[in-house]
């Protein structure tokens, strides 16, 4: 991995050891409370789920127009991300509308398509694991289509009326919160990447461990 | 990771078919308030513990299950480069 893989670790973990203390001291949501503490780490995620679908569809795209074997790689790294950071998601989100709905799941717009996004990029890893030859062209399909589905499930707020928060809530946060706020995003952003960087090294390996069993049976 | 998406989706579906709240049934007519009761009062705390506490298990472990992974293979690579060296040899 590159020379910038280890100053980036060391930075990112002393952003997430130093968030907690900003959560900590950013002002109480006025209707919310404690609960709305929750919001600086589950739109952080959301927003790195929306960032690594692009990744995937954009490199899946370029994997099969392009036939780069490095593009591949890299769609497979981003869509395992895109579910693990969809399944934070998806767990921080219930646990905050519990308190603040009084229900744990409702089947609005945000909810339900941030949802089947997920599934989305679910299938494209059953996809990979199971679908047999020919399956990378397949799942590079789904993952643009995936991608596709992430300014319907961005916009999904604005277009129907739903029980979750509106795109608005970002721009107009409180003077106090949007500082807390963006650091969580940049050390989901940074964390990300080197998940990423990480993930793609273990792809290319395992292609580099494909190449020498060839070599043996030849 | 296949394994564990099967078991997420699993356990998702699951649990959605029981998440959601059903109203119960309303009564018949205006039923006045009772100051006497308790309502429910949730704490937030142990939500906001427990997404976090999620959040950071699913990062670490994630991380974890990537170096695991990329070991096993580091040694596959060892060990089929060490028999690639030796069928050349002869």
């Amino acid at each position: 991995m590159t020379k910038l893989f280890a100053p980036l670790a060391i930075l990112v973990a002393a952003m997430f050891v130093y968030a907690p203390v900003l959560i900590v001291n950013a002002p109480y949501e006025s209707t919310m409370g404690l609960v709305q503490k929750i919001f600086y780490f589950h739109v952080p995620s959301a927003m790195t789920m929306f960032m690594s679908a692009f990744v995937c569809g954009i490199a899946s795209a370029v994997y099969l127009f392009g036939r780069r074997p490095g593009a591949d790689r890299l769609a497979v790294a981003a869509a395992e991300l895109t579910v693990l950071f969809g399944f934070i998601v998806l767990i921080t989100g219930p646990l905050w509308a519990r308190k603040a709905w009084g229900v744990w799941w409702q089947w609005d717009a945000r909810l339900t398509s941030t949802l089947i996004l997920w599934l989305i990029f679910q299938s494209y890893l059953l996809l990979r694991r199971y679908g047999g030859p020919g399956s990378d062209r397949l799942a590079a399909g789904v993952a643009i289509f995936g991608m596709a589905n992430v300014p319907f499930v961005y916009w999904s707020v604005n277009v129907w009326r739903t029980v979750h928060p509106t795109t608005n809530v970002v721009p107009t946060l409180q003077p106090g919160m949007r500082g807390p706020f963006w650091f969580c995003v940049f050390a989901f952003v940074g964390l990300y990447v080197l998940m990423l960087a990480a993930r793609a090294q273990l792809e290319a390996r395992r292609a580099e461990l494909e190449e020498l069993y060839l070599a043996v049976e030849e | 990771m296949s394994k564990l998406a099967t078991l997420f989706i699993v356990i998702f579906y699951t649990v959605s078919l029981f998440a959601q709240q059903v109203p119960p049934g309303a009564p018949e007519g205006f039923v006045p308030l009772d100051p006497s009761v308790a309502r429910e009062q949730l704490p937030a705390a142990p939500l906001v513990m427990g997404a976090y506490g999620i959040a950071w298990i699913l990062l670490i472990g994630y991380l974890w299950s990537i170096w695991r992974r990329l070991a096993k293979v580091q040694q596959e690579i060892a060990v089929v480069s060490r028999r690639l060296e030796g069928g050349s040899k002869r």
